[in-house]
């Protein structure tokens, strides 16, 4: 709720403002005004102090995405996004949360408190105040307790040579970099959100690792202080040079407050000959209410390019939140011998909507790759996976095996699998597997026989069911996660 | 220990239980004995209160509480136990980490401190071994993959962890060869003392030669329609439930 009540909030007083065209970039202000046009883009490009290129690029996939339709083949409803309603560029600004932790809602605290955040995260996940100006390194302190921690971390990436910095700050330090490799895994006119993203992309993260290099650390916890408010139209790129190694996390278990109803992030990955990068999202974004009001609407673009020999990009991500996702990562295997992985946890629960899968393009011989994916719907939620394998004519004994399963909570939720299959090349094997079970009263019974309450029977019987994708996540988000789920489909059983 | 009076329950609006009278004091075994769809069964799942079996009228007291008003978790934290006819698959659940959680969960329940991964372990193999279990099939998802006689050898491995007060053992020989009915005897008789009772169900006479039960009752139509000592379970043996079911006749 506050979520949505804030952007409505935010949202009236910017109206009230008045809608001025023609405003020049010199004006000192916090917000855009509201809309999308070419002005809007080249304020967001000058206030970002870009190179004339990326302008131009930002402005053609502008005028590329005038032309496309919203896609409406997913199994998503939802009422028509006003694109011209919503505010495409803000200065870091002051937050109007509130004053201390007494102030936030006892059940968000309660959530956090299962969760086993600690108590110091608390209160920026909540977004309780803190002095303006100060606020990125009070933030650092309150996760780390001192800011050296994060300066070590910086310092141990610098050493070994790894690039590790927000997408606008590489704008400026490596053009070259972002000017070879922006929109070369994921073109502007991609899909509909990818030309919006591309066209007003405020922020996020580039990573870059050099040849040979394993990445010292999971770019995980260090993200998590870091990736705060990049903004609705979330922009990634890592790039892993020739037999170097990357483990990268997004997201956080705690459910965040965040004032844009809409996101549509974009995330490109490059991976060169015997290169590994792994990618791992959590995804908790405000689903909305028990009543189906309100919640994040994510409509992401994720994308692989496994380009070099032997190369190895695996997704594993858990999405717990969100009234609406639409995203499908996915793993161009063009390297002979390439391997690309997907493994997914969905839970939908009261009226959330998700339509994720996973697209695996066979283009080198040999290539493999493995979909696992475990779908949880309660409540009156629908749950579907969509997924593509596609064997390339020249993809001689490519591999794929998919395995999808869902599981239900009650009797008013919706499971849908649409698999699609396009194999040009007869020597290709594949495999897929699809289940769809119900927690049985029996399994809820003997558990609680047994001294559990329903609510832990519920949680085991679920991670049992999602056990082969959590042991693919960092150690660390592994045990969270756990508890998210369990935290996710409370109150869905009895 | 255990005090049924005239309990009465249905399913679906079926009356299945029609007044049942028991009482278990403890320390004591008791078996009952009856014919296919008697509602043995249905009598161990009042008493655990799994849902759909109304209870009509009646009372039972367990340990001094009233437990047909429970949530089937309080029972089992205040000591009942059932080792069930057909023991549940959990998939992807590991059977140590659903023992741990159990054991815990129970013993945070009672107020007592949580065993950790250590401790737990320790005691686990200790039990496991004393049931001539490999340490394995602590490792497996719970009864997924289980033999029927692996499944039985679980049960009564989760009874050991969890030291119930009132053990109800609902047909857990059947399915099992004589070494496995000589384990899982030994499972009860290890426990057996003053603090423990048990409710046998069983068909069969072999598996009271090693369980020897203080009282054997004879349940038809969901009533208790003869009891007596350990004699009652040899002479149903020899003449079968006819000769003391006039019904059945
Ligand atoms: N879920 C159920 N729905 C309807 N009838 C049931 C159900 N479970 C058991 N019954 C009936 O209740 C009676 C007693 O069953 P049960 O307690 O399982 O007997 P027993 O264990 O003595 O063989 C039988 O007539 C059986 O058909
Ligand atoms: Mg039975």
């Amino acid at each position: 709720m506050p979520a949505v009540a804030e952007t409505l909030e935010t949202v009236q007083a910017a109206t009230e403002g008045g809608y001025k065209w023609g405003f020049s970039t010199d004006i000192e202000m916090d917000m855009a005004p509201k809309g999308l046009n070419e002005d809007i883009i080249r304020l967001i490009s000058a206030r970002k102090n870009e190179p004339q290129w990326l302008l131009d690029w930002r402005l053609a996939a502008f005028a590329v995405w005038l032309k496309m339709d919203e896609p409406d083949w997913a199994m998503v409803n939802h009422p028509p996004i006003d694109y011209q309603d919503l505010h495409y560029y803000a200065a870091p600004k002051k937050k109007a949360g509130p004053k201390s932790l007494d102030e936030v809602d006892p059940e968000l605290l309660r959530t956090y408190e299962k969760l086993g955040i600690p108590l110091k995260e608390r209160a920026i996940l909540a977004g309780v105040e803190t002095p303006d100006d100060v606020m990125p390194q009070v933030a650092m302190d309150a996760v780390f307790d001192s800011v050296s921690v994060a300066t070590t971390f910086k310092a141990t990436l610098a050493k070994s040579g790894v690039i590790f910095c927000p997408i606008s700050e590489a704008v400026q330090e490596h053009p070259e970099l972002v000017r070879k490799y922006l929109g070369s895994v994921v073109p502007t006119s991609d899909n509909y959100f990818a030309a919006l993203n591309s066209a007003v992309f405020t922020d996020g993260s580039f990573v870059y690792i050099p040849k040979g290099v394993r990445c010292p650390m999971e770019l995980s916890t260090y993200f998590r202080i870091n990736a705060r408010n990049t903004g609705q139209f979330e922009r990634t790129l890592i790039i892993a040079e020739e037999a170097s190694h990357v483990s990268y996390l997004e997201g956080c278990t705690a459910p965040q407050r965040d004032e844009n109803q809409l996101h549509a992030a974009v995330v490109e990955l490059v991976a060169f000959d015997d290169a590994t990068i792994k990618y791992s999202t959590v995804q908790n974004w405000y689903p909305g209410d028990s009543e189906g009001k309100g919640g994040i609407y994510n409509f992401v673009t994720k994308r692989g390019h496994c380009r070099g020999a032997r190369s190895k990009i695996s997704w594993t991500q858990v999405e717990t939140g969100s009234a609406i996702t639409w995203k499908y990562p996915s793993c161009v295997l063009q390297g002979d011998d390439s391997v690309g992985e997907f493994y997914s946890v969905a839970v939908t629960n009261n009226f959330q909507q998700a339509d994720t899968g996973t697209k695996m393009i066979h283009i080198g011989k040999r290539t493999k790759s493995t979909i696992v994916s475990k779908g949880i719907s309660a409540g009156r939620s629908n749950n579907t996976y969509r997924g593509l394998v596609r064997i390339d004519r020249r993809a001689d004994g490519a591999r794929n095996f998919t395995q999808c399963d869902s599981l239900l909570i009650g009797d008013q939720c919706g499971a849908h699998t649409v698999p699609y299959i396009e194999s040009r090349n007869p020597t290709a094997k594949l495999e897929h597997e699809a289940t769809t079970s119900k927690i049985a009263e029996d399994q809820l019974f003997y558990c609680r026989q047994r001294g559990l309450s329903e609510e832990d029977a519920v949680g085991l019987i679920v991670n049992g069911f999602c056990k082969d994708v959590l042991k693919e996540l960092p150690m660390e988000f592994a045990v969270e996660a756990q508890k998210l789920l369990a935290v996710s489909l409370e109150g869905s059983v009895g | 220990m255990l005090e049924i009076k005239g309990l009465r329950a249905s399913i679906d609006g079926k009356a299945i239980l029609n007044g049942i009278d028991l009482v278990i004091p403890p320390g004591e075994v008791h078996a009952i004995m009856g014919p296919n769809g008697s509602g043995k069964s249905t009598l161990s799942y009042v008493l655990s209160g799994r849902e759909g079996y109304e209870v009509d009228g009646g009372t039972a007291t367990f340990a001094g509480q009233d437990i047909l008003a429970m949530e089937p978790e309080e029972r089992a934290a205040a000591g009942l136990f059932l080792a069930f006819q057909y023991p549940v698959e959990l998939p992807g659940v590991n059977n140590a980490n659903f023992l741990r959680t159990a054991l815990n969960a129970q013993r945070r329940a009672r107020g007592e401190g949580e065993l950790d991964a250590v401790q737990f372990l320790k005691l686990a193999r200790t039990e496991a071994k004393r049931l001539s279990m490999p340490d394995d099939m602590l490792k497996r998802n719970v009864n997924v993959g289980f033999s029927g006689g692996e499944k039985k050898r679980n049960e009564v491995l989760q009874m050991a962890m969890l030291r119930p007060k009132l053990a109800i053992l609902d047909e857990t020989d059947s399915g099992l060869d004589i070494d496995a009915l000589k384990i899982v005897a030994e499972g009860v008789n290890a426990l057996r003392g003053p603090g423990f009772s048990a409710l046998v169900i069983t068909h069969y006479q072999r598996l009271l030669d090693h369980i020897v039960p203080d009282r054997v009752h004879v349940l038809a139509n969901g009533r208790i329609v003869k009891s007596g000592g350990p004699e009652l379970a040899h002479a149903l043996e020899a003449g079968g439930y006819a000769a003391v079911i006039p019904e059945a006749a």
